[in-house]
Parts: structure tokens; C-alpha cells; sequence
């Protein structure tokens, strides 16, 4: 077994179109870490809603998506950053439903669900930095 | 600004078959243009064909429902064909509906579930208006 | 010869070559009377032989731990052996034994004046490595057996034209829930069929968790453009159902799967009679 040797790319989120690179960069790694049809699905779905929280939520921001390794298992790493208004109750915003702005209140407790780690970094005018990860079974 | 999604009037029926992965701000110009297009034309059934799109996200899902909203004030039918598995379970498990839109798993079986629509009444006639229009 | 205290690769290399023969010797000796039986004497012969080659190589080349990069095709050759054995069903200990054999071919060597620690020091590191790899391939074919087991457990048959059904038998926990899920989807997808009946006859109990996987199997159809029954309820589980207060929503269900056929092949011409394709 030879080292993993995964690089980092990063994704500057600032218009509609980045959000997509977001989804295709985040696809192609999936199908690199051999995810399943299914994971791949939702693990793209999850980056799309996390992408766009990013930029109509936080003003715009970065992503870094990578290939992990861990052991005998691969898998995709993806991080969304933005130095936006942060999020001021975190249990609210993670409720089904839920919305600040225009969307169904889905994207947070939503993206959570298809992911299998899922963690979050917020504070009110601290900006957010929400991690994913999925791996391959 | 990417090109947007073209529109096919089949009949009574416009058609949308959307191929490639779909940037916000096109999702809601198709939005847009079939609202009109529904006005212009009269049709009386919507057919989305989402065969090709990889993932359905709150975005996507909200634009259909949309659709759907809008054709219905419209008095128009919407069916959604053509869900992949593997986004339907994703959707499902997302937590998003469609809420009453009506899917089929292809666009003939859609074309079919619309065809009796076409015999009301009003569709003779307002294929006569049109006929005389065009 | 250079100093004892620091026995640079090279001269380890140099040592190791001189007395390769006689190490082969007794590493081949030591391996073959414990796997006595479980292999050939060529066979670990030649493997040895490739062992022994790929380290003098990594030694040449100024590696000294097993992690330095002059011993990448050391450790690809030994990744492959356990990976083989595991496979082979032998066990952790029959296949650790014949990397750890070759320190009774090294322990001669002390008296030739190197410090040959570093060596001995290497094949540890390569007796745990074999372990680490032995365990991940017996892993994987656990985790592939699992996976066929899965498969196995959970057809979908077509009853008719546009009707398939999954007869469900055992558990229904998360992962074989999702399989199913997957898998009648995707025939549904693959065969045209509009209708879809699980049949839960052969599903011992349903708790809240049970059937919110099945509630999300018919949702996922419905957004497909299909129908789906659930069938093969019994006097108990629809008991159950009622005194947990599951609620099954507008989702279709039938006694037996019988019923569920019926009513979908009453869907079917209802449909025909106002133009669907069958």
C-alpha cells in the first residue's frame, strides 16, 4: 500500500455557475473514492445545498473538496467556508423547515442526513465553516 | 448567463427535457419562459423530463413545484418524468416533495396520462382559436 | 567491514548478500516445518527468494525503515502474499510465521561482527504489516460475502407485464432496507413497471423504524412515477401498527399479495380504458 497522496482543490464561491463547479468537482471525486451510485447522489446533493448556503447565505465563499484516505476505505472530504453573518441559533437552523431567507428550510438539517459526518463551525459575524464527508462502504 | 433550456410544443403538450446540470439562475428562467409559453400556446399538459439531471437538490425541487403551481393557475397538468433512483431516494431522504405534482416513469406513459385532457371540450375549442390564430 | 554501532544499509546489504545462502536455508527450513502441509517447499522457495531480493534491493537503495520509499515493491510484495493467504483461508499466525521465520536465517549473522538489529528491527515492521494486510483483505471478503448476502435475500420477481414485487423474508434493518429500496427502483426503471408490491409476509415484526423505511421506498416510487402496495400484513402487525400509532399515510395496503396483484391489475385496465399504455 503506497501513501495517499490527495491534494486539496479549491472552489471560490461567488455566482450561480461556481456552485456548479462545486457539484461536478465534488461528482468526480465521488466516483473516484468508488462510492455508490446512491452515496454519490446524495453527497453531491448535500455540496449543491452547502454551496449555495454559502454564497446567498454567507455573501459568497470557498470551498475545499478533497479525496480521502483513511485505512482500506476511500472517500470524499468537502468544506465550505464563507466569512458571512455566521448563524445565530444553530439548533433553530438545523430544524426541518427552517429558513432565513427564500429557501424550504432543507439545505442544513437536509444536507445533514445524506452525509455520514457532518459537523459544523458557526458564531454570529464569525462567519461559518460547515465539514462533509462520505465514504465508500 | 448559460443558454436556456429550449421548450417543445407537442399538440396541447409543451415538452422541457432539461440535459445538462441545471445553474440556478437558468432553473428560473425556464421558470419564466414556460409560464408564458403556457399563455401563449394554451396548452393544457406540461411535460418535464428530468431523466437527465444527476441530482435534485432544494433548488430544482423547489422550481418544480413551482412549475407545477404556476400551470395549475394556468389550468394546465404538469408530470415529471423520468426520476432516477438514485435521486428519488436522495430526495426522499432530504425531505423534499414535489407536492402534488404528478410523475410518470417516461415521457410516452406522461403523453398518455395527459391524452384524455385534450378530448374536454375547451381543447376542441381553443384548438380552433389557435388553428384560425395561426 | 564498518563500525559495529552504526551499520549503514549498504553494509547490512553487503552482509545480508554474503551470507544470502545460508539465511535462505534456514528462513526456508523454519517456514516450511510450520506450514507444513499449507504450502509447497518450492512455492516458499520462490517467494523467499522475491522477499529476500526486493529487501537487499530497498537496502541498496539506502532504505533502513520500512516506511522509506526504496522499499515500495518490498511492501507490494508482501501486501500481495498476505492478501493471497488470506484468501486461501490461512490463518493470521500461518501467515505472520513465514515473514517472522526469517529472523531464525539472521540471528547467524551477529557473529559475523555487524550490528544487524536494523534488519531484525525491518522484520518486524514486516511481520506487522503482513498482519495489517492479512486483516484488511479478510475484511473486504467478509465485507463482499455480506454484500451477496444481501443481494441474495432480497429479489425482486415480476409477477406481470408492469407489476414486480419483492417477497420480503427476515429483519428489515437499515442496510438491507436501503438494498431493497435500491433495488426495486431500479427494476422498475429497467422493466417499465408502474406498480410495485413488497410483500412483508415473511417480516417478523414492524416497528416505527421498519416502516418509515418502507414509507420512504414508496415515496421514492411515487416521485418516479410509480405506485407502490404494501402487502402481506398479518392480524398481528396490523395490530402493531395501530398500538404504535404508525402512521401509513394514503399508502396502498393489502392482506395478501394475491389482493395486491389483483388491485394492481385493476389499476392497470383502468388506466388502458383512458389511453395509459398497459
Amino acid at each position: 500500500m503506497s501513501a495517499p497522496t490527495t491534494t486539496v482543490e479549491h472552489v471560490p464561491i461567488r455566482t450561480d455557475s461556481d456552485v456548479v463547479k462545486v457539484r461536478q468537482l465534488v461528482r468526480a471525486l465521488a466516483q473516484q473514492a468508488r462510492l455508490s451510485l446512491v452515496d454519490q447522489t446524495k453527497l453531491v446533493t448535500a455540496a449543491s445545498e452547502l454551496a449555495r448556503n454559502t454564497l446567498v447565505y454567507g455573501g459568497g465563499g470557498d470551498a475545499e473538496v478533497q479525496l480521502a484516505v483513511d485505512g482500506v476505505r476511500t472517500g470524499v472530504r468537502a468544506v465550505f467556508k464563507d466569512d458571512g453573518p455566521g448563524i445565530p441559533d444553530l439548533d433553530l437552523a438545523l430544524t426541518d423547515g427552517w429558513t432565513s431567507g427564500s429557501g424550504l428550510g432543507l439545505g442544513l438539517s437536509g444536507s445533514r442526513r445524506l452525509v455520514q459526518h457532518f459537523a459544523i463551525d458557526t458564531a454570529p459575524g464569525a462567519g461559518t465553516r460547515v465539514e462533509i464527508a462520505t465514504w465508500s462502504r | 448567463m448559460t443558454d436556456g433550456v429550449p421548450i417543445l410544443k407537442i399538440g396541447s403538450t409543451l415538452l422541457v427535457s432539461i440535459q445538462i446540470d441545471l445553474q440556478d439562475d437558468t432553473a428560473l428562467r425556464l421558470q419564466e419562459d414556460l409560464a408564458e409559453r403556457i399563455t401563449d400556446t394554451g396548452a393544457r399538459g406540461v411535460i418535464i423530463d428530468i431523466s437527465g439531471l444527476e441530482i435534485v437538490d432544494s433548488f430544482i425541487g423547489r422550481m418544480l413545484a413551482s412549475i407545477a403551481g404556476i400551470s395549475h393557475v394556468l389550468d394546465a397538468t404538469t408530470v415529471v418524468v423520468g426520476m432516477r433512483p438514485a435521486v428519488a431516494i436522495t430526495m426522499v431522504e432530504l425531505g423534499l416533495s414535489l407536492g402534488d405534482v404528478r410523475t410518470a416513469l417516461d415521457v410516452e406513459r406522461a403523453l398518455a396520462l395527459l391524452a384524455p385532457v385534450e378530448q374536454f371540450p375547451e381543447d376542441v375549442l381553443l384548438g380552433a382559436v389557435e388553428r384560425e390564430e395561426g | 567491514m564498518a563500525d559495529v554501532a552504526t551499520a549503514a544499509p549498504e553494509t547490512l546489504a553487503q552482509t545480508l548478500a554474503a551470507h544470502a545462502e545460508r539465511v535462505r536455508g534456514v528462513w526456508l527450513d523454519a517456514a516450511a516445518r510450520e506450514l507444513h502441509g499449507r504450502t509447497s517447499r518450492g512455492e516458499l522457495d520462490r517467494e523467499q527468494a522475491e522477499i529476500l531480493d526486493a529487501l537487499l534491493d530497498g537496502l541498496r537503495s539506502g532504505g533502513i525503515a520500512l516506511a522509506d520509499p526504496a522499499f515500495d515493491q518490498l511492501r507490494g510484495i508482501l501486501a500481495d502474499v498476505s492478501a493471497t493467504r488470506a484468501r486461501l483461508g490461512f490463518t493470521p499466525r500461518e501467515t505472520a510465521i513465514g515473514i517472522f521465520a526469517l529472523k531464525e536465517g539472521l540471528y547467524p549473522l551477529a557473529s559475523a561482527g555487524v550490528d544487524i538489529t536494523p534488519l531484525l528491527r525491518l522484520v518486524d515492521q514486516l511481520g506487522l504489516l503482513t498482519f495489517e494486510t492479512f486483516a484488511a483483505a479478510r475484511e473486504a471478503i467478509i465485507a463482499e460475502q455480506a454484500e451477496q448476502l444481501l443481494e441474495l435475500s432480497t429479489p425482486v420477481v415480476k409477477l406481470w407485464e408492469g407489476i414486480v414485487a419483492v417477497p420480503l423474508v427476515g429483519t428489515l434493518d437499515s442496510a438491507r432496507a436501503q438494498v431493497v429500496m435500491e433495488k426495486l427502483l431500479n427494476t422498475l426503471v429497467d422493466t417499465g413497471s408502474e406498480h410495485a408490491i413488497i410483500d412483508i409476509t415473511g417480516v417478523p415484526a414492524v416497528d416505527t423504524q421498519v416502516a418509515q423505511h418502507l414509507l420512504k421506498t414508496v415515496v421514492a416510487a411515487r416521485l418516479m412515477g410509480a405506485e407502490c402496495t404494501i402487502s402481506g400484513i398479518r392480524p398481528q402487525i396490523a395490530q402493531t401498527i395501530v398500538a404504535l400509532g404508525i402512521e401509513f399515510g394514503d399508502i396502498r395496503t393489502r392482506a395478501t399479495l394475491a389482493d395486491a396483484l389483483v388491485d394492481a391489475l385493476r389499476a392497470t385496465r383502468a388506466a388502458r380504458q383512458v389511453g395509459l399504455p398497459a
